[in-house]
């Protein structure tokens, strides 16, 4: 039994930090072996970078029909070499099922994830060995610098970005051409272009899925963007957190200074550029341009006052170009396809694709790229298989801690820069992060601001003092100690950090509490006036009971109880009781119970009880 | 320490590579080692404290063997990171920025560690943990712990 196309026939396994930790590093080993020992040696093996489909990992995919297997276990390797691979036959119950109707799907461009997105920065994500350089060539990266070197000047190169209308990837959209056209205007003996790969954003980690899967077209785009500009030297500042992001990237620019695409006369032609790898050493702050560019002098990366800009006097005050990974990455495909391919993808004002970290209560979690002005309702529901467990949706976070929490009634949204600012939020580098019923608003406000806090680097005051003002409400409120003036101190608080902050972080750090005074008021209300939390998520809200009926006597919750507050016995049977005063409300036997007969709520009971059983047993 | 940091030019941009390869080498950065960078780079000693306090990368003291980093990024706080980090603090009976008595484990947390399709996690000795459960996480570190002891 031979198949149609038994010789080309490849095996990925991905290799990016999500599948390694669920173990597909085992998993490529098991297959290797297992093709050695039935004789299949003519199958070709591939460790890929990230398919973004992560929560479903390891992920498997069979070239060149593109059957995909998710969650591959070693135990089924066998299964997969001997029926798939020796007979042809591929395995099904290790197939991808839809959440909504439980059917199989055979390949991974049928599965809506997948089928509902348009890949341009991704495109080679999950394809290609990121380790092997000649995996990059065949995929067609550094074909675009030998037409921008040998043949366009640097007007012309910039000229097609902004026909492109090419906005920048880091989150305010600037467009990159105008940015480029001031530095080059510059005249400076050197000249600097900086990816910022600095993604501090919780929540956001599409950067390190391309880093990781596909350096060489981020490489590609620094060696244009600094031909355009009139740079030389190139920094790559990557967060230290990401170490395989920085070891793919220390393999990827050694052997492109090997083929010549890095060093002098950049793939035969008179322009010279190399790169350098700076590991940032964990600061949110300098995402911000003028906070990075003191990191890298070696000082504190605390921003200064703009203008000069970074393009007129940056790093040791030479002009400086700094874009952001998936801004860079979208140069090769522009001077391959042209501006107008461009232009003519998503919406008039925000061109081409939107890269998201699609995360949090979602059926299919994982990276995404989409056309820029999908809506979020076919983001979330489509793409990211609806809300699990039948949960209702409540609210869709973007942009980090910079950005707000969009409600329901916007889901029919288009997704761009001009109108996620319209509704109080911002694009921010690509986090999206969806809610459930089981969110608490103001706790999420809460917890953004005790990021912000944490990370305002101190320089100004309404950024320092006031950060740390609208946190110390807003625990109080979610500590059960509001009191009724506070939503307006915090609206005032907020207009007055966003006005007055000397950089991005401070300007856009109210966003998180603003929209959600805005949108879920009778949250903030439920808190301060009627001393409950409707999402059952603050502590200070919450009684946890036992429901006699539903409770099997089985004892574990007593077990697992960190503070003795429960009493009852299994032998003799016993009715187990928890002990107001004792209760931590640290919700361990809520999660642990099997039965679903611990109940917690908040106020007067009500409608808001929640049984236990239907969180945390997904194991 | 002379030979490594011969290696690097006397000048201030070296500094934050140079701190990220003294915690390395050592795990922490230490008050004999700031004294030696001050004299490399001929700064003073307080400028390095001020550089190296202002990242959260860099720690001051020597860490246990084993380091334990919650992450509490946003998809992981909406999937009850909280919950994981007290009682991963509970059973190892430490805080958050501590070291257990017998320096076998330090807990810390991070902003982020860019799993968040794996919420919540947290990685021991860098290697990643994803879909926790206080129970999970309990039952990852005691099989750490047994490792250690072989």
């Amino acid at each position: 039994m031979t198949g149609p196309n038994e010789n080309d026939r490849t095996v990925l396994v991905c290799k990016g930090t999500g599948c390694v930790s669920s173990g597909s590093i085992a998993i490529y080993d098991a297959i290797e072996a297992e093709i050695k020992k039935a004789g299949l040696e003519e199958i070709n093996m591939k460790l890929t970078g990230c398919h973004g489909f992560c929560q479903r990992g390891p992920i498997v995919i069979i070239e060149p029909e593109g059957v995909f297997y998710s969650a591959v276990q070693e135990k089924d390797v066998p299964e997969i070499v001997e029926s798939h691979l020796k007979n042809n036959k591929p395995v099904e119950r290790l197939f991808y099922r839809d959440p909504v109707t439980d059917e199989p799907i055979k390949c991974y461009k049928d599965i809506p994830f997948y089928s509902g997105q348009e890949r341009i920065v991704l495109k080679n994500c999950g394809h290609i060995n990121p380790e092997v350089i000649e995996d990059s060539i065949n995929a067609g990266v550094y074909q675009a610098i030998k037409k921008v070197l040998h043949g366009m000047t640097s007007e012309k190169v910039i000229e097609t970005i902004k026909k492109s209308g090419l906005r920048g990837r880091g989150g305010a959209g600037f467009p990159t051409a105008v940015k480029w056209k001031f530095c080059r205007d510059e005249k400076a003996n050197q000249k600097y272009i900086i990816c910022n790969a600095d993604e501090g954003d919780p929540g956001a980690f599409m950067d390190r899925s391309i880093l990781e899967a596909t350096p060489h077209q981020v490489i590609e785009g620094m060696i244009i963007a600094g031909f355009a500009i009139g740079a030389t030297k190139g920094f790559i500042y990557v967060r230290a957190e990401y170490p395989l992001a920085v070891k793919r990237l220390g393999i990827a620019v050694s052997q492109a200074r090997e083929r010549g695409f890095l060093g002098d006369n950049v793939a035969g032609s008179d322009f010279s550029f190399d790169l350098k790898i700076f590991q940032g050493a964990g600061a949110f702050v300098c995402g911000e341009e003028t906070g990075l560019i003191a990191s890298i002098e070696g000082s504190r990366g605390m921003p200064r006052t703009r203008p000069p800009f970074p393009a007129q006097k940056g790093l040791w005050g030479r002009p400086t170009i700094i874009n952001n990974v998936k801004t860079l990455s979208y140069i090769p495909e522009i001077i391959n396809r042209g501006a107008d391919w461009f232009a003519g993808i998503g919406t008039e004002k925000s061109p081409g694709t939107a890269v998201f970290a699609l995360t949090g209560k979602v059926a299919n979690c994982g990276l995404i790229e989409v056309p820029m002005g999908t809506t979020l309702r076919d983001i979330i529901f489509k793409i990211g298989g609806g809300i699990p467990d039948g949960k209702k949706f409540k609210a869709v976070q973007t942009g980090g801690p910079s950005g707000g929490c969009i409600p329901a009634e916007f889901l029919d949204m288009k997704v761009d820069f001009d109108e996620l600012a319209k509704v109080g939020s911002i694009m921010g580098s690509g986090g999206m992060i969806v809610m459930d019923e089981d969110s608490c608003m103001v706790d999420i406000a809460r917890y953004f601001l005790s990021f912000t806090e944490d990370e305002s680097c101190g320089k100004c005051t309404p950024c320092r003092m006031g950060t740390q003002h609208v946190l110390r409400i807003l625990t109080n409120i979610t500590e059960g100690n509001g009191k009724p003036e506070d939503i307006d101190t915090l609206e005032k608080l907020c207009k007055t950090i966003k006005e007055a902050s000397l950089c991005g972080l401070g300007q856009t750090a109210p966003n998180p509490v603003l929209t959600t005074i805005e949108y879920f008021r009778d949250e903030y209300e439920a808190h301060i006036n009627e001393g409950r939390c409707p999402a059952l998520a603050c502590k200070a809200f919450l009684t946890y009971t036992i429901d006699t009926e539903a409770c099997k006597l089985c004892g574990l919750c007593k077990k697992e109880c960190p503070t003795d507050a429960i009493t009852g016995s299994v032998k003799p049977p016993e009715t187990f009781v928890i002990n107001e005063e004792k209760c931590i409300r640290c919700g361990m036997c809520f999660s642990v119970c099997p039965f679903g007969a611990v109940e917690k709520s908040s106020g007067n009971g009500g409608p808001q009880v929640r049984k236990s059983g239907s969180e945390n047993n997904n194991e | 320490m002379r030979e490594m940091l011969d290696s690097y030019e006397k000048h201030r941009d070296s500094l934050v590579p140079i701190l990220q390869e003294v915690q390395d080498k050592f795990g922490y950065i230490s008050e004999s080692s700031v004294e030696g960078i001050a004299r490399h780079l001929d700064v003073s000693q307080s400028y390095i404290y001020g550089v190296a306090t202002f990242y959260t990368q860099f720690r001051f003291t020597r860490p246990g063997d084993h380091m334990v980093c919650l992450c509490r990024g946003t998809a992981c706080h909406v999937s009850g990171a909280d919950q994981i980090l007290e009682h991963v603090e509970r059973h190892l009976n430490i805080r958050e920025g501590e070291t257990t008595d017998d320096g076998n484990f330090s807990l810390e947390t991070v902003a982020c560690i860019g799993c968040c399709a794996l919420a919540p996690c947290m990685t021991i000795d860098q290697e990643v943990h994803g879909h926790l459960t206080p129970q999970k996480a309990t039952r990852i570190l005691k099989a750490g712990n047994k490792k250690e002891k072989k």
